[in-house]
């Protein structure tokens, strides 16, 4: 497997402008000609699908829900990030840079994350054009807040709101190139294959989820924008629905997939409150900016939190991160929070769970200030819990939320085959071993806006495509197969429902590959979904039939897959010996529990080659190198504020 | 809690459909109503029977994918809100709870609690947007936003497009949903210049797909999720209005022009 990054030549600063100019270009006239795939309508499938129908490619885009609007980016709420520097704090592209690298404890590509600061600014501007009411100051000028991990104030907001409003934003310029007949949409159609033929990506299998058909479309490029798969631990932040299959099945096709142990662990999420749960639900970290975590200092006390008087509180955030203190990255704070339970301070009936407190706030800024400022996330705790959080603190505890793990991709966001372009969550590129807050939603439209555009463009140019038919040889074959698979899945007729294997599978991923990691627990997993896989092929019930509406059926195609990424993930997080972002295992760290990062080793990106289901999966490399910011301990940057550029 | 659900079973848009009574013996208060559809599918499939359809996938309340009727009311008892975020405890142990899904000439039923809700996107296609090319934005400051403006904008914007509102209208109008977006577009300094072709084209693509017309039950309003006000419909009412009197005669400013509407949105 060949890893080339193809990053352009030059200083930092130039390579994407030099990019840019020497792009090659597609003529108006013949962009109509190309036909482009792509699956997913979520910030960064809407976004690109819009943008490459407004320059007049021919667009067919595809998601499983009934709307592209219902995309799982409409759950984000706390913001996105833009290096704007409208409040004059110190900002600058270099800085959200910086501190994204730095974030993403050096496991991500320099020039990739430059790009993502640097085009941060014209979202924005875009996203306001079209009508994204963001947060706005008395003046009529756009507001800002700081957000999880970050010294300055540059997140964009709407409310709590923000993915749904920067969807909608997207889903209306998709709107009007649906309108204008240059996107065509099939909603409700599930991905389950990719055509490679000619050693190129050009084209995809799906299934009507109403109708149960199987059908083959033909394209001149493929574009993969189909989120994350935090949702293989079956209790997440993500929406039921979230899949990895369309990335697995490109994987088993010979895409590289990067760092696959890399899922982000979101440190305020309402408990799970009972066995029966199907989700957890994501307290946006924002109010981590105004809120105060603290445990009783007595193990296993039931009082009241009224009644536990401040010195008898652990505020053991602003303790053990003395500069960051509740705004601590978010695995610092998920591993901080899941140790002091885990020793036995935690509150609430599972004892699984910290205070969130907004009191002092209250005091300083008044409730009506805080409403607005979080509103609905008041509303959704308070539906959920049946407590105001502006009362009595809230109880929060860590969820899987995020996987910056992904399809490897070059600089151009193209995968190891060629033609296949992967986009958003769905990829590795930009976030290392962990993400910032709110840059996921500005990784979604970059991608989607003003990246794919361009390097899609250059493939086409450079490229010599034959014509192909979905009638051809490699489409025939790949539907045959998926059709065979969606058979089997029904012909099984055992005993346990689809979900009761995905509630085993994310248990134990939870166990073994979360927020802690070790080579035993990570062996025994490897061993326990083994049995799981084989389990879930002899004894599951897909009631029904594969030519119908079908939800179970659905589901069981992509727990089917999880089953075999979650092997992958622990390969990944067992290879990786060296702790670093999200990733922590027991072995490597230091003697006062920090995480031990071993650079010499493992500045490289993992990337994980199919060999076939009877063969070992291959792991390769991409080595990492950082020019600007170099690798230091994140502490050290902590502690200086972030003050001192390192730019040589 | 024990409770004695009768549900909507249809196989597909042509099937007839009828209810059918299902038991439930152990839900608790702290459930999610779709927890205890997912509990009652559990033990339907355990038991070799065909699960209940219904759509959900968030389930925090802003996708906008669940919905279903319950005794009558769109999304149930509790108000404001969606099924997702309903917990069993504003039910009563031992409740009789009938469960139907949308009912609209214009959302076909799927299957089961599913319904068809294309139409509402139809609706969008036809002007829910600012024509703004990527790439093509001015700095962001450059356009200004009173903070009031902003709010109003975002109240309506907030919509999730999840179709109570058509459900729950007696005439089954889908008259809320079009508003919100007409005026949270037509509220910003962004959405003027095309603020009365979109107004003129959301409202008659409406037409088209069937919903009825708003005669100001309110309906919609208590049901919405989001609480999303009917003051909305009045601005969006005056913002049509004013389409159908100015926008068709200043399409021309020459003299001898017809002052026939034009085609709304040239494609
Ligand atoms: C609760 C929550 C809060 C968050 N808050 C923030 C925040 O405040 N700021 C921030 O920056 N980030 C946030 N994130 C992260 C961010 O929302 C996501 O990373 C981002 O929106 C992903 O966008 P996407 O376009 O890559 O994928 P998605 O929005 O997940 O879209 C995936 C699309 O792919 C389609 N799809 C998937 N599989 C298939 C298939 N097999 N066939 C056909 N279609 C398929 C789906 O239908 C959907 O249209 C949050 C995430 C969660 C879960
Ligand atoms: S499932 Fe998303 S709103 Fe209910």
């Amino acid at each position: 497997m060949e890893l080339d990054p193809r990053i352009p030549g030059g200083p930092l600063e130039e390579k994407w402008i030099r990019y840019r100019k020497t792009v090659k270009l597609i003529s108006p006239a013949n962009k109509r000609n190309f036909t482009v795939v792509v699956v997913g309508t979520g910030l960064a499938g809407a976004s690109v699908a819009a943008a490459l129908a407004e320059l007049g490619y021919n667009v067919l885009a595809f998601c499983y829900q009934d709307s592209s609007r219902r995309a799982h980016s409409i759950a984000a709420q706390g913001g996105i990030n833009a290096a704007k520097n409208y409040q004059n704090d110190g900002d600058s592209v270099f800085r959200l840079f910086s501190e994204t690298v730095i974030g993403g404890d050096f496991r991500s590509r320099e020039a990739n994350v430059y790009r993502l600061a640097e085009l941060s600014g014209v979202i924005i501007d875009q996203c306001v054009a079209q009508g994204v009411p963001f947060a706005r100051e008395y003046s009529g000028y756009l507001a800002n807040r700081s957000f999880g991990g970050s010294l300055v104030s540059r997140t964009f907001y709407c409310r709590g709101q923000t993915g749904q409003q920067l969807l909608l934003g997207a889903y209306s310029a998709l709107c009007r190139q649906i309108g204008l007949g240059r996107v065509k949409l099939f909603p409700r159609t599930e991905m389950l294959d990719l055509v490679v033929a000619g050693g190129r990506a050009r084209g995809i299998v799906t299934r009507d989820l109403v109708t149960g058909s199987i059908a083959a479309h033909a394209a001149d490029a493929v574009l993969l924008a189909t989120g994350g798969y935090a949702n293989i631990f079956f209790l997440s932040t993500n929406a039921k629905g979230c899949n990895a299959t369309a990335i697995w099945r490109a994987y088993r096709r010979g895409a590289g997939f990067a760092n696959p142990c890399f899922v982000q662990v979101h440190p305020t999420c309402i408990p799970q409150s009972g066995e029966y749960q199907s989700k957890l639900t994501l307290m946006s970290e924002s109010l981590r900016n105004d809120g105060r975590i603290w445990v009783p200092k007595r193990k296993g006390d039931t009082r009241e939190p009224s009644e536990i008087p401040e010195n008898e509180r652990d505020y053991f955030l602003e303790r053990m991160y003395a500069s960051y203190g509740n705004l601590a990255p978010r695995d610092m704070a998920s591993r901080a929070v899941k140790r002091v339970c885990d020793m036995g301070y935690g509150v609430g009936p599972s004892g699984r769970g910290v205070y969130l407190d907004l009191t002092e706030a209250v005091a300083r800024l008044g409730g009506d200030l805080l409403r607005e400022r979080y509103g609905n996330l008041f509303e959704i705790y308070e539906r959920i819990t049946g407590r105001d959080p502006l009362k009595a603190p809230m109880r929060i505890y860590p969820a899987p939320h995020y996987t910056m793990g992904g399809l490897w991709v070059d600089y151009g966001l193209q995968s190891t085959i060629p033609g296949l372009f992967v986009l958003g969550e769905a990829n590795f590129s930009d976030h290392g071993a962990n993400r910032l807050g709110a840059s996921a939603l500005l990784q979604g439209l970059a991608d989607g806006y003003f990246i794919v555009p361009y390097t899609l463009g250059e493939y086409f140019a450079g490229t010599v495509l034959d014509g192909v038919s979905p009638a051809g040889r490699p489409f025939v074959d790949a539907q045959k197969e998926v059709q065979e698979r969606v058979a089997r899945l029904v012909a099984v007729q055992g005993r346990r429902t689809v979900d009761s294997f995905h509630r085993k599978l994310g248990a134990l991923l939870w166990e073994h590959c979360g927020i802690s990691r070790s080579e035993a627990g990570l062996r025994t997993a490897i061993e326990e979904i083994r049995a799981l896989r084989r389990e879930f092929w002899e004894d599951v019930r897909v009631p029904g039939k594969t030519t119908e509406f079908n939800q179970e059926l659905e589901k069981a195609g992509r727990v089917a897959d999880y089953l075999e990424l979650a092997e992958l993930m622990c390969r990944d997080a067992l290879a990786r010996e060296e702790s670093c972002g999200c990733h922590f295992r027991e072995e490597f760290q230091t003697s006062d529990g920090e995480p031990f990062k071993d650079d010499g080793r493992f500045c490289h990106v993992a990337v994980w080659e199919y060999m076939g289901d009877d063969r070992e999966p291959v792991r390769h490399a991409e080595p990492l190198t950082f020019e600007t910011v170099k690798p230091e301990d994140r502490a050290q940057y902590a502690s200086q504020g972030y003050t001192r550029s390192r730019r040589k | 809690m024990r409770l004695t659900l009768y549900i909507w079973r249809q196989k597909s848009t042509t099937d007839k459909g009828r209810f059918v009574k299902y038991e439930v013996e152990n839900a608790s208060p702290e459930m999610s109503f779709l927890e205890m559809l997912d509990m009652l599918n559990r033990q339907l499939i355990e038991r070799g029977g065909e699960p209940v359809a219904f759509e959900h996938d968030c389930r925090e309340g802003i996708c906008g994918c669940c919905g279903m009727v319950i005794n009558g009311i769109a999304n149930g008892p509790a108000g404001g809100t969606t099924v997702c975020q309903l917990y069993m405890r504003h039910f009563k142990d031992g409740a009789v709870l009938y469960i139907e899904p949308w009912r609209s000439r214009a959302f076909p039923v799927i299957k089961d609690l599913v319904v068809d809700r294309s139409a509402l996107d139809r609706i969008m296609q036809a002007g829910g947007f600012i024509s703004v090319r990527t790439g093509s934005a001015p700095e962001a400051h450059t356009i200004l936003v009173s903070k009031e403006t902003a709010e109003l904008a975002m109240d309506a914007a907030e919509c999730t497009g999840c179709g109570a509102c058509v459900a729950a209208c007696p005439n089954g109008a889908a008259m809320l949903f079009v508003a919100a977006k007409i005026s949270h577009l037509g509220l910003l300094p962004q959405g003027q210049p095309e603020r009365d072709r979109r107004a003129q084209a959301m409202v008659r693509q409406m037409d088209r797909e069937g919903f009825g017309g708003c005669s100001n039950h309110r309906e919609c309003e208590a049901v919405c999720p989001k609480r999303i006000s009917i003051r909305f419909i009045a601005r969006a009412n005056r913002d049509f209005l004013r389409a159908s009197l100015f926008y068709s005669k200043s399409a021309s400013g020459k003299a001898g022009a017809t002052g026939k509407t034009k085609r709304c949105f040239e494609k």
